[in-house]
């Protein structure tokens, strides 16, 4: 079926347009394949809102007279209402966006035909590669190598088609090492810490199975990764118990006496549906400014978002540990691999890695260790925190680590190069966007569905110069330490940026912003045209000590 | 000198709060004002002062295997944990601060031996700093409808108002003193704030004498006047800010609050503003949330809730934002009152005044806001920071709550306060601290009687002279929405805890990385910049421009070694993870080193910092139920109370 054949009605007139903090406007309503278009008919220059039907999570529909209401609830938060004249019309609007907001073919959405004049399809997709990090990464040469054995992705369809792998280890035994992991996904290297030349591997869980089988290969693999040193730490982002109920339906847990050297430590997450409803609950509680203040609290406390956002931390901050202060290396699974396991190995080289911290170095951690990592964005995004549809496996985990992103950004205000506002922007087109950064599952599906030949890509056109300057934080300055967050609840915020964001309250939020930006700038022309670059460079390397009682501007 | 049992004990132990593993080795020196600690084997900056003032309590605790614990906790929420080695020593320590820190009388205070090298001129030069008259003249006053009414010169109408008084000039002298007898310790309306605008005022007394029927003409007469004086209106608001119930119960003890019927053309409202024992309570319970150690989110997020602090801050928030708006966009006057007129109703036009006029949110301002609405219209500093050993239900963080209402609005409104977060901070302190003579007694008249200006010295000016350290370079005082009224969001979210107050030294808590600070810098750059530009300009200085500039902007001292703290990730598991001892240990001492080091340069302000209100934890329970339900509003009671 052609995507125009679920468009009855394409245009209405004298609709009237409802959004928070803006006064009513009539205008033309227009549905199109793809988006959803209000334009203000009376001014010469017309003012218009565009909207990606991917975008819309629900809407409600609601009978007034001879006229309809929609209420359209997006993905990104934002609600807004829409008056329609005629019943008729209303319907065949709401009709049209619920088939063409929630396509499942793939080459169907968007990005496959947003062509805009300044991008050309030819030329390379995507900012990093394996190959790329390795080339990088002196420490790695010595005792790591490349490996290619899953080019066609039948070693671990989930996993990209180059890995990085103990160079004593072959990839006979890698094979071996992926039959016994849930999905293929063994152990591979994520990260090499720059100072001591430890490593964060991640993997999904072993197979051990209530009859605990264990796996030669696997043994010899972990081995090589600590080549001779006596410990590593193995972080199981499940309870002991949950890690041991795996075993009943096949899953497991590395055992003590085959992996003498891991040092197992237990740290619950949790995850799919739990952390989805909590995402539900949280923007239930903000979108409801009426209740009282112990409502709001109880509210808050009762989503436990606060809490994944803790746990998450916590425990990146437990494998920094591990890998910085201890010099150990670490292997961080919980059960697919593909969720937690991503959100804590990226969280700890956030914290770790300074290169990680710049704009192009965080765009490209998270094309390694989301995108390439196989993070299914398709099915764990399809619907956020509006949607009644059933919940089948959305989980906003990416939103999560945006979160943790966020939370670090308070505490180190100088030592990220890119400031709230890409974090916003990253966390509105992971759920809708015009580009293919964000589609499909896996690399495999992407290289299935022409994704790289048929798409722009999302994290090239972010740092096209006059688009990065959005994203700056004009306050940094880079540091090559660690930055350990604090984990206290109190040190922990609700990201109001996000989660109030069509509030007023993000209204004063945004002229502090601006201030900031024109104390840099006046500096910067009084400092003269040769530093005219967007760092403060040297000038406060400043990790003020805490008699400093000035802070941040936002909640809880 | 005489409490001082042991000057002296070595070999002390100063224990962090959030670590037993963070300990400082060093010796405890008790003096006349000061408990001081100075760490072995450093330098000064190991250093730690606690003035005997801002201790609120002294505990001991059961002697465990490495020596005999004891607690300083402090008014400024601070507490300091020290473990002794010999019982005997601990004992002495104890006994003589727990004299020292409870004066008995106000010439014990830190404020008459405070002796900063000044001359006489300098110390009057102080008090001169701010001039009530010279606000009220910039409010517009006097002018044709009001005037100074010099009867309360003598304090003889009312003993807790200040001396100048502004009232309607049509009111006559009967009118005044039958209006005072009608009111709660005579505290009869009287100008608080004048808007020149539209002449609208916000007024403030205590309770009527109403009782269930009682009426008084004169007070009738005195409302109609307050009322004529904003010729565009045609009728005021009378305010109460008490929940209605307190407000009936009242009128069983012959108080009570205005019947509508008998004053023209008022519109009464209630304002559930609970009273200084609930205030008291919710604010131990939130120390005590502050204080947990590893709290999950959720008990954190509970305790919090089940403080009811937040609720409080926002119903003050939301009276205060009622009269702002009757005053700003109705242009009509307030009455507002609540029993005595001397805790809710401060706090409320305090806020009202913040939210409406824009000079109260620069430096200057707000110690005027503070010296006008509460030092001189008689708040007891002294009963409700417990400056005194003395009544401990007398006790209410009233003025904690105006200063976090203003941190509240800072948090919404960045760009519009001049001051930042530290100025409130040290405010508080000094409000408790009795390091100077501004917040010593109960009203002004208490102050003229104990001759504190001769005495001691005040505070406004020492904060003025260090008002770099306060500034908010955020602050826009050109951009149209942070002039005239500000408008708060009073939605539940917007109301956020404090932690810079409440855990302020828990310094593991605070972000390692300060914007605003940061900023300050760039802006203070900045302008050194441009100084230097046209000072190069005027002399033709054959020197280029740019050497200097890259002089200044390297000038900063690098601190990195706070990044690099790692945090309890652990959870105080214990059996998960262990690092190796003795790494942990130097990353952390040094850590400590910093600290104090900090609070070395913070100046006195650190040392002399503090209020805890665990001390009152008992007091507050053992209040006996009935008196509540006798009397549910006996907040602002004064000590002779019948």
């Amino acid at each position: 079926m052609e995507l125009s054949e679920h468009i009855k009605t394409a245009n209405v007139e004298d609709v009237t347009l409802r959004r928070p903090f803006h006064p009513a406007l009539r205008g033309t309503l227009c549905v199109t394949s793809h988006h959803l278009l209000f334009s203000d008919r009376k001014d010469e220059a017309s003012w218009q809102l565009l909207i990606l039907l991917k975008n819309i999570d629900a809407i409600e529909k609601r009978a007034v007279g001879s006229s309809g209401t929609i209420t359209i609830k997006c993905k990104d938060l934002l609600v807004l209402q829409l008056e329609i004249p005629g019943m008729e019309e209303c319907l065949n609007i709401a009709s049209s966006i619920e088939a063409l907001s929630s396509l499942e073919s793939v080459t169907e959405m968007y990005p496959f035909f947003y062509r805009p004049s300044h991008l050309t399809l030819n030329g390379p997709w995507g900012l990093s590669s394996t190959e790329q990090y390795y080339k990088q990464t002196e420490r790695l040469w010595d005792r790591w190598r490349v490996s290619t054995l899953n080019s066609d992705y039948s070693v671990c369809p989930s996993y990209p088609s180059a890995v990085i792998m103990p160079r004593e280890v072959d990839d006979d035994k890698l094979i071996r090492s992926a039959r016994f992991r849930q999905g293929g996904r063994f152990p591979v290297l994520s990260y090499c810490h720059h100072r001591n030349g430890m490593v964060i591997m991640r993997s999904s869980q072993p197979l051990t199975g209530a009859n605990k089988k264990r796996c030669k290969e696997d043994e010899l693999l972990l081995q090589a990764v600590i080549d001779g040193s006596e410990l590593g730490y193995i972080i199981d982002l499940r309870s002991a118990q949950q890690a041991q109920q795996a075993r009943m339906t096949g899953g497991g847990f590395e055992s003590k006496s085959f992996y003498s050297h891991w040092k197992r430590i237990h740290r619950h997450h949790e995850r799919g549906k739990v952390v989805q409803e909590s995402l539900i609950k949280l923007v239930e509680a903000c979108s409801d400014p009426s209740h009282s203040v112990d409502r709001w609290l109880s509210k808050l406390e009762n989503s436990k978002w606060l809490s994944h956002v803790h746990s998450a931390l916590s425990t990146a901050g437990l494998v920094v540990e591990c890998v910085e202060r201890d010099g150990h290396s670490v292997l961080v699974h919980g059960s697919e691999g593909t969720d937690n396991t991503l959100l804590v190995s990226s969280l700890a080289q956030l914290i770790l890695d300074p290169a990680s911290r710049t704009v192009t170095g965080f765009l490209c951690l998270l094309e390694r260790e989301w995108i390439q990592a196989g993070h299914p964005f398709q099915q764990r995004c399809a619907h956020s925190a509006y949607s009644h549809a059933r919940l089948k496996q959305e989980c906003p985990i990416f939103l999560l680590l945006l979160d943790c992103v966020w939370q670090v950004w308070r505490q180190f205000p100088l030592a990220l190069e890119f400031s709230e506002a890409l974090l916003l922007r990253l966390a509105q087109e992971v759920y809708a966007s015009n580009y293919g950064t964000f589609l499909c599952n896996s690399e495999q599906e992407r290289c299935a569905a022409g994704v790289k030949e048929n798409t722009h890509c999302l994290f090239q056109s972010l740092l096209r110069p006059d688009i990065e300057e959005q994203y700056l934080n004009p306050l940094y300055e880079p540091t090559d330490l660690a930055i350990w967050p604090s984990v206290h609840p109190q040190s922990l915020q609700l990201w109001t940026g996000l989660f109030l964001r069509w509030t007023e309250y993000a209204q004063n939020m945004e002229e502090a912003r601006e201030e900031v930006w024109s104390i840099v700038k006046e500096h910067h022309e009084q400092a003269g045209p040769d530093r005219t670059n967007n760092t403060l460079s040297t000038h406060c390397d400043t990790l003020t000590p805490f008699e400093n009682l000035m802070d941040e501007l936002t909640i809880l | 000198m005489e409490h001082i049992r042991m000057p002296k004990v070595e070999h002390v132990r100063l224990v962090d709060r959030s670590s037993s593993r963070r300990t400082q080795v060093g010796t405890l020196y008790l003096t006349a004002t000061h408990t001081i600690f100075v760490g072995k084997g450093s330098e000064d900056r190991n250093d730690l002062w606690v003035l005997h003032s801002l201790v609120c309590n002294v505990v001991k605790h059961k002697a465990s295997q490495s020596g005999y614990p004891l607690l300083i906790i402090c008014k400024n929420f601070q507490v300091i944990r020290f473990i002794i080695p010999q019982e005997s020593d601990c004992h002495d320590v104890y006994i003589s601060l727990s004299r020292l820190s409870r004066p008995e009388k106000y010439e014990e205070l830190y404020c008459f031996s405070f002796n900063p090298n000044v001359d006489k001129a300098e110390r009057e030069h102080s008090w001169d700093f701010l001039d009530l008259k010279a606000e009220y003249s910039r409010m517009g006053l006097p002018n044709k409808l009001w005037h100074v009414n010099p009867i309360n010169r003598e304090y003889r109408v009312c003993d807790t108002y200040p001396a100048d008084l502004f009232v309607p000039k049509s009111v006559t002298l009967p009118v005044i003193v039958g209006s005072s007898k009608f009111r709660s310790r005579g505290r009869f309306p009287t100008l608080s704030y004048y808007c020149k605008e539209n002449h609208a005022t916000i007024c403030r007394s205590s309770q009527p004498l109403s009782g269930f029927s009682a009426r008084c003409l004169e007070d009738e007469q005195m409302l109609q006047a307050i009322m004529k004086s904003n010729p565009g209106s045609r009728f005021m608001y009378v305010v109460d800010t008490r929940p209605k119930l307190n407000a009936m119960a009242n009128r069983a003890a012959g108080k009570g609050y205005e019947n509508e019927d008998n004053y023209c053309n008022i519109k009464f409202q209630f304002i559930g503003i609970e009273n200084i024992h609930v205030m008291r309570n919710s604010q131990q319970k939130l120390i005590e949330v502050s204080a947990l150690h590893s709290p999950s989110m959720g008990e954190f997020l509970t305790g919090l809730e089940n403080s009811d602090w937040l609720r409080h801050i926002k119903s003050i928030m939301e009276a205060g934002l009622f009269i702002s708006k009757a005053v700003a966009e109705e242009g009509v006057s307030v009455l507002v009152h609540c029993s005595d007129g001397w805790d809710r109703t401060a706090q409320v036009c305090s806020v009202a005044s913040v939210l409406l006029d824009p000079y109260y949110r620069t430096l200057k301002g707000l110690m005027v806001l503070i010296e006008k609405d509460w030092v001189s219209f008689g708040h007891m500093f002294s009963h409700r920071c417990g400056h005194l050993i003395g009544e401990a239900k007398e006790v209410s963080p009233v003025i904690d709550q105006f200063l976090e209402c203003v941190w509240q609005l800072m948090e919404q409104f960045p760009c519009a306060f001049e001051y930042n977060e530290k100025f409130l901070i040290s405010i508080h302190i000094h409000i408790y601290s009795c390091h100077y003579g501004n917040f010593i007694c109960n009203s002004q008249k208490e102050r003229k009687d104990l001759c504190i200006k001769e005495k001691a010295h005040s505070v406004w000016l020492h904060l003025w002279e260090k008002k770099l350290d306060f500034m908010n370079p955020l602050f826009k005082p050109d951009q149209s929405q942070n002039q005239g009224l500000l408008r708060p969001s009073t939605a539940p979210y917007c109301f956020k805890y404090w932690r810079r107050l409440y855990n302020r030294f828990d310094r593991e808590l605070h972000p390692r990385q300060s914007e605003l600070d940061c900023l300050m810098t760039v802006k203070e750059e900045t302008q050194k910049l441009e100084e230097e530009l046209a000072l190069y300009e005027q002399v033709k200085l054959i020197v280029h421009p740019k050497l200097k500039i890259k002089q200044a902007l390297w000038s900063l001292p690098l601190d990195t070694s706070l990044a690099n703290t790692p945090q309890d990730y652990i959870g105080g598991a214990p059996n998960v993870f262990t690092l190796q001892q003795g790494e942990r240990e130097s990353a952390e001492l040094c850590l400590f080193g910093d600290q104090t080091k900090s609070s070395d340069a913070d100046n006195s302000d650190q040392e002399s910092g503090v209020a805890d209100f665990s001390s009152h934890s008992s007091g507050e329970e053992s209040l006996p139920s009935e008196d509540s339900v006798k009397d549910p509003d006996s907040d602002e009671t004064g000590p002779n109370r019948a």
